[in-house]
C-alpha cells in the first residue's frame, strides 16, 4: 500500500464518485398511471370525507379529524405524486427535517401562548 | 457514514465531464450534461435535491402563516367561525377538487415525459394549465364577493354583518357577535387573504412556468431524457396543492355542523 | 520569530499565466460568470463596499455618543443611523461574509469538485444581494429607517414614518440570496464530493458551512414571511400584529427571532470553520477531536432553532416560556464551548507560529469566549432582566460578531489570499493591523459591558453624564479600530501588484485547495482527485514534499 500522490486520474464509475449512491433513485423507478389514479381517487375521497365530517358535531374533535385527514392526503401526495416512497434515504430525511423544523416553529410558539395567564385560553 | 472506498483503477481514454477542448466530441454523454457533473444521474439527482430544499423553504414560509392562524383561531374562535361561514363552501370544495385533479394531470405529465409520450405530455400540461386557471378564476370570484361584503381588511372593512347578521344568516344558525368579537373577524380575514393570497401568488408563478414548459413541449422538448425541469416543476406544483389541502379545512370548514 | 511560510524563489517565480482570473476577459465574462471563484470575488468586493458604509455609520454613532447630549444629530436621526448600521452589518455584511466569499471560492475545491451544484443560482444569488443592498441603500438615502434592525411592531407597522417597507423588502430580497447560497452548499457537499472524499475527510470548514446552510435554508423563509406581513400591515392594513384589531405584537417577535437567532449561528459558524483551518495549519497539528467539532457544528445548528425567545424575556411571553427557553439557551452554549476547548487542545503541544491569520485566530478565541460567556449571563433569565436593552447586550453581540466573526473573516481572507490571488500580502504590516484591530476592539467594546451593567440603555442618543467617560474610551477605541480595518484595504490591494508570488502552498497546509496552483484554474482540477489521505494529515504532506519538486509559473 502506498501513500503516493493524492491526485489521480478520475474513475469512470459513477458509484465511485458518490459515496452516497448505489441504489435506485426516483429516475430509475417510473411510477405507473394506475398508482397515480388510485391516489387521485383516494384524495377525492378524502376531500369528501373532510367536508362530510365538518357537518358532524364532534366537539373538540372536529379540527383534529380535519387536520388528520389533511395529513393523510398530504402524505399520499408526498409519497406517490412526489415520489418520496421511491426516493433515497437522503430525500426522506430532507422532507423529515423540513417537517420537524415546521413543528418546532408551531409547537414552541404555542408553548408561549398556551401558558400565558391572560384569560385568552 | 460510508468509509473510504477502494479506488477504482482509472481508465485511459476520454473521461466524461472533463473540461478541456471538447469540440464536437459529445458522443459519450448527452449534450445537456453540464460539465461540472460527472454523470446524468448526478445531474438529475442534484436538481431534484435542490428543488426539495427549495420546497423546504416554502414549508417554513407558509409555516409562519399557519402559526399565526393557530394562535388567533384559539383566541377568537367565535369570530373565526363566523368568518369561515361567510366563505362559499361549494366554491372552496370545487377548488379543492380542481387542484387535486391538476396534481393528477401533472403527475401524468411527468409519466409521459419519462416514457417519451409527447402528445400525452402536451395534453397533460394543457389539462393542468386549464385546471390551474380554473382555480384562479374561482378564487377571483370569491375575492370579489369578499370585496362586495366589505370583508377585505383595511380601510373598507366592516364587521356590521357580524354584529347584525342578515335574515337568512340568522335562519341558517348564525348568531350575532358582540362588537369586540365581531371586530376580530378582521384578523380572520387578514389571515384568509394572507394565506390564500400567498397561495394564489404561488399558483400564478407556477402557471407562468407551466406555460413556458408547455410551449417547449409542443416543440418537442423533454423527449430526449432531459426531463429534470418537468419532474421538478411537478414537485413544485404538488407542493402548492398540499398547501391548499391544509388551507381548505382550516379556512372553510370551521364548525360547519351548526 | 519562526515562520512556516515557504515561498518559491522570487527571482524566477511567476503567477501562473492561465488561471480563473485571466481565463476570459471583458466585463460580461464577469457579470455572466458561472465560475464560483469569480462569483466569490464579486461578493468580496460588494461585501467590502457595504462593510465600509456600515462602518461609517458606526463612526457616526460613536461620534454622537462622545457627549451626553444628542448634539451631533437629533434623536430621530440617531435612530436611523443605528438602524441602518444594524441592517447593513447584519444582513449585508455578516450573513454573507464568509459563506459568499470564502465558502463560494473554497467549498468546491475542498471537496474536489469543478464547481458548485448550481452555478447559475450562485450568480443569481449575487444579483439578489446587489438588488437587496441597492434597495437598502435607496431606503437609507431617501430618509432611512428608525425602527432598529429588529423592526419591532407596532412601531414598524404603525408608528414609524420612515422607509420601513423599502427596507423590509430589501432584506426580503437579500434573504433569498442567502437561501440560494445555503441551498447550493448543501447539495454540493452531499452530491459533488470527489472519490474518496467521505464525510469524515471533509475539512471542518465544509462542516461549518454545511451546518450554517441548513440554518439558511430552514430559518430565512420565516423572516421572509414576517417581513411580508409587516409590509402588508403597513401598506394595506392586512394585519395580524395590530393590538387595536386584536393582533399580538409579540407574534411578530416570535416569527422574527425564529430566524434571527439562528441567524447569529449562520453568521458565526462559517467563521468557526475558518478558525479550525487556521489553527490547525499554524500549529502543524490535526484539529483535536475532529468528530466532536464536526458534530458540534451540526448541534449548534439544530439547537439554535430552539432558543429564540431568549430575545423576548421581558416582552410579555409567559413565565413558563421564559423558563423553557432559558434552559435551552444554556444547552446551546455547550457545542460552542466544545469547539473552543478543541481548538485549545489543538494548540497544546503544537508547533505554533504567529502569522497574521493566526493572530486573528487568537483574537477570535479570546474575544469569542468573552462574548460567549456574557451570553450565558443574558440567557439566564434573572440577570437578563437587568442587562437586557442595555449596552451589555450591545457589547455582548459585538464581542461575538466583531471580535469573533469579523476577526475570523479577516483571518480567512488573509489565509486564503495567496490562493485566491497568487500573491502574498505583506506580513509585517498585516500583523501590525491585526494587533491594532485587537487593541482598538477591546478599547471600543469592553467599556460597553461596564456601561450596560451600570444601566446605560441602548439605542439612546442622549445619556446621563456619569456615563460619559466610558463612552469617550469607547469612541477612542473606535477610531483605533477604524485604522485597523483600513490598513488591510490598503495593503491587500497593494499586494495584488507588488506582493510576493505565493506558489501553490505557502503555508504548507493540508487540504485539496493547497495542492493546486495559485490562483486556481477555472476548472479547479485538471483531473478530479481521488482522495486517499486523511484530513489534516501533516505526515502525508511531508511525504509529498519528499516526492515532488514544487514548480510555479
Amino acid at each position: 500500500m502506498s501513500h503516493t500522490k493524492g491526485i489521480k486520474p478520475m474513475s469512470e464509475s459513477y458509484k465511485d464518485h458518490d459515496p452516497d449512491a448505489g441504489h435506485a433513485e426516483n429516475e430509475q423507478h417510473i411510477v405507473s398511471p394506475k398508482v397515480y389514479f388510485i391516489i387521485f381517487l383516494s384524495l377525492l375521497l378524502g376531500t369528501l370525507l373532510t367536508i362530510g365530517a365538518s357537518y358532524l358535531e364532534m366537539g373538540p374533535w372536529n379540527p383534529v379529524v380535519a387536520i388528520a385527514i389533511a395529513v393523510v392526503k398530504a402524505t399520499l401526495v408526498v409519497l406517490f405524486f412526489m415520489h418520496i416512497k421511491y426516493s433515497s434515504k437522503l430525500m426522506k430525511l430532507t422532507v423529515g427535517a423540513g417537517l420537524f423544523t415546521f413543528m418546532v416553529l408551531v409547537g414552541m410558539s404555542l408553548a408561549d401562548y398556551i401558558s400565558r395567564a391572560w384569560g385568552q385560553w | 457514514m460510508s468509509d473510504s472506498h477502494a479506488v477504482a483503477a482509472a481508465n485511459a481514454g476520454h473521461i466524461a465531464g472533463q473540461i478541456g477542448e471538447h469540440s464536437d466530441g459529445h458522443e459519450d454523454h448527452p449534450a445537456y450534461l453540464r460539465h461540472h457533473f460527472v454523470s446524468l444521474e448526478q445531474q438529475n439527482e442534484t436538481a431534484s435535491f435542490g428543488m426539495w430544499l427549495f420546497l423546504l423553504t416554502e414549508i417554513m414560509f407558509f409555516g409562519g402563516l399557519f402559526t399565526a392562524y393557530l394562535i388567533y383561531r384559539n383566541w377568537y374562535y367565535p369570530a373565526f367561525v363566523a368568518g369561515s361561514h361567510t366563505l362559499n363552501i361549494f366554491e372552496g370544495s370545487l377548488n379543492t377538487l380542481v387542484l387535486i385533479s391538476s396534481s393528477f394531470t401533472m403527475a401524468m405529465g411527468v409519466w409521459c415525459a419519462e416514457t417519451k409520450r409527447q402528445k400525452g405530455l402536451v395534453w397533460s400540461l394543457i389539462a393542468t394549465l386549464i385546471l390551474g386557471l380554473g382555480f384562479l378564476g374561482i378564487k377571483a370570484d370569491e375575492y370579489h364577493e369578499k370585496y362586495v361584503l366589505h370583508h377585505i381588511p383595511g380601510s373598507t372593512f366592516s364587521s356590521q354583518g357580524f354584529i347584525h347578521p342578515s335574515e337568512e344568516a340568522l335562519k341558517s344558525g348564525e348568531k350575532p357577535l358582540a362588537a369586540d368579537m365581531a371586530a376580530k373577524t378582521e384578523v380572520y380575514f387578514s389571515l384568509y387573504f394572507a394565506m390564500t393570497g400567498m397561495h394564489a401568488l404561488h399558483m400564478i408563478i407556477g402557471i407562468v412556468l407551466l406555460c413556458g414548459m408547455l410551449w417547449k413541449a409542443t416543440r418537442g422538448a423533454y423527449m430526449d431524457g432531459n426531463i429534470s425541469f418537468v419532474e421538478n416543476f411537478g414537485l413544485y406544483w404538488h407542493f402548492v396543492d398540499i398547501v391548499w389541502i391544509f388551507l381548505f379545512p382550516l379556512l372553510y370548514l370551521i364548525s360547519r355542523h351548526q | 520569530m519562526s515562520t512556516i511560510v515557504s515561498l518559491p524563489d522570487q527571482a524566477t517565480a511567476r503567477v501562473p499565466k492561465r488561471n480563473y482570473l485571466t481565463n476570459e476577459n471583458g466585463i460580461l465574462s464577469w457579470l455572466l460568470t458561472g465560475d464560483h471563484k469569480r462569483i466569490a470575488i464579486l461578493y468580496l468586493i460588494s461585501i467590502t463596499f457595504f462593510f465600509f458604509i456600515g462602518g461609517a455609520l458606526a463612526g457616526l454613532i460613536r461620534l454622537e455618543l462622545l457627549t451626553p447630549q444628542s448634539d451631533l444629530m437629533s434623536s430621530d436621526t440617531y435612530n436611523k443611523v443605528f438602524t441602518m448600521h444594524g441592517v447593513i452589518m447584519v444582513f449585508l455584511f455578516l450573513v454573507p461574509s464568509v459563506p459568499a466569499t470564502l465558502g463560494n471560492f473554497l467549498i468546491p475545491i475542498m471537496i474536489g469538485a469543478k464547481d458548485l451544484a448550481f452555478p447559475k443560482i450562485n450568480l443569481l444569488s449575487w444579483y439578489l444581494y446587489l438588488v437587496g443592498g441597492g434597495m437598502a441603500l435607496g431606503a437609507m438615502i431617501t430618509g432611512g429607517v428608525d425602527t432598529g434592525w429588529t423592526f419591532t411592531t407596532p412601531m414598524s407597522t404603525h408608528f414609524s414614518n420612515t422607509n420601513v417597507v423599502t427596507t423590509g423588502l430589501a432584506i426580503f430580497v437579500a434573504g433569498f440570496s442567502s437561501i440560494f447560497t445555503g441551498l447550493n452548499f448543501i447539495v454540493t457537499i452531499h452530491r459533488m464530493r470527489a472519490p474518496g472524499m467521505t464525510w469524515f475527510k471533509l475539512p471542518l470548514f465544509c462542516w461549518s458551512h454545511y451546518a450554517a446552510s441548513i440554518l439558511m435554508v430552514l430559518g430565512t423563509p420565516v423572516l421572509a414571511i414576517t417581513l411580508v406581513l409587516v409590509v402588508l400591515e403597513r401598506t394595506i392594513g392586512i394585519g395580524v400584529f395590530d393590538p387595536t384589531k386584536g393582533g399580538d405584537p409579540i407574534l411578530f417577535q416570535h416569527l422574527f427571532w425564529f430566524y434571527s437567532h439562528p441567524a447569529v449561528y449562520i453568521m458565526i459558524l462559517p467563521g468557526m470553520g475558518v478558525i479550525s483551518e487556521v489553527i490547525s495549519t499554524f500549529s502543524r497539528k490535526r484539529v483535536f477531536g475532529y468528530t466532536a467539532v464536526a458534530f458540534s457544528s451540526v448541534a449548534i445548528a439544530v439547537f439554535g432553532f430552539f432558543v429564540w425567545a431568549h430575545h423576548m424575556f421581558i416582552m410579555g411571553v409567559s413565565n413558563y416560556a421564559v423558563l423553557v427557553f432559558s434552559l435551552l439557551t444554556m444547552l446551546v452554549a455547550v457545542p460552542s464551548a466544545i469547539k473552543i476547548f478543541n481548538w485549545a487542545f489543538t494548540l497544546y503541544k503544537g508547533s505554533i507560529t504567529f502569522e497574521t491569520p493566526m493572530l486573528y485566530a487568537f483574537g477570535f478565541m479570546g474575544l469569542f469566549t468573552i462574548g460567549g460567556m456574557t451570553g450565558v449571563f443574558l440567557g439566564s433569565a434573572g440577570t437578563d432582566i437587568h442587562l437586557t436593552e442595555t449596552y451589555f447586550i450591545v457589547a455582548h453581540f459585538h464581542f461575538v460578531m466583531v471580535g469573533g466573526m469579523l476577526m475570523a473573516f479577516l483571518s480567512g481572507v488573509h489565509f486564503w489570499w495567496p490562493k485566491m490571488t497568487g500573491r502574498m500580502y505583506p506580513e509585517k504590516i498585516s500583523q501590525l493591523a491585526a494587533v491594532v484591530t485587537f487593541i482598538g476592539f477591546n478599547l471600543t467594546f469592553f467599556p460597553q459591558f461596564l456601561l450596560g451593567m451600570l444601566g446605560m440603555p441602548r439605542r439612546y442618543a442622549a445619556y446621563p453624564p456619569e456615563f460619559q467617560v466610558l463612552n469617550v474610551f469607547s469612541t477612542a477605541g473606535a477610531s483605533v479600530l477604524g485604522v485597523g480595518y483600513l490598513l488591510p484595504m490598503i495593503y491587500l490591494i497593494w499586494s495584488l501588484k507588488y506582493g510576493k508570488v505565493a506558489g501553490n502552498n505557502p503555508w504548507q497546509a493540508t487540504g485539496l485547495e493547497w495542492q493546486i496552483q495559485s490562483p486556481p484554474l477555472t476548472e479547479n482540477f485538471t483531473t478530479i482527485p481521488i482522495v486517499t489521505q486523511d484530513v489534516y494529515d501533516y505526515e502525508w504532506l511531508e511525504r509529498q514534499k519528499e516526492h515532488e519538486v514544487t514548480h510555479v509559473g
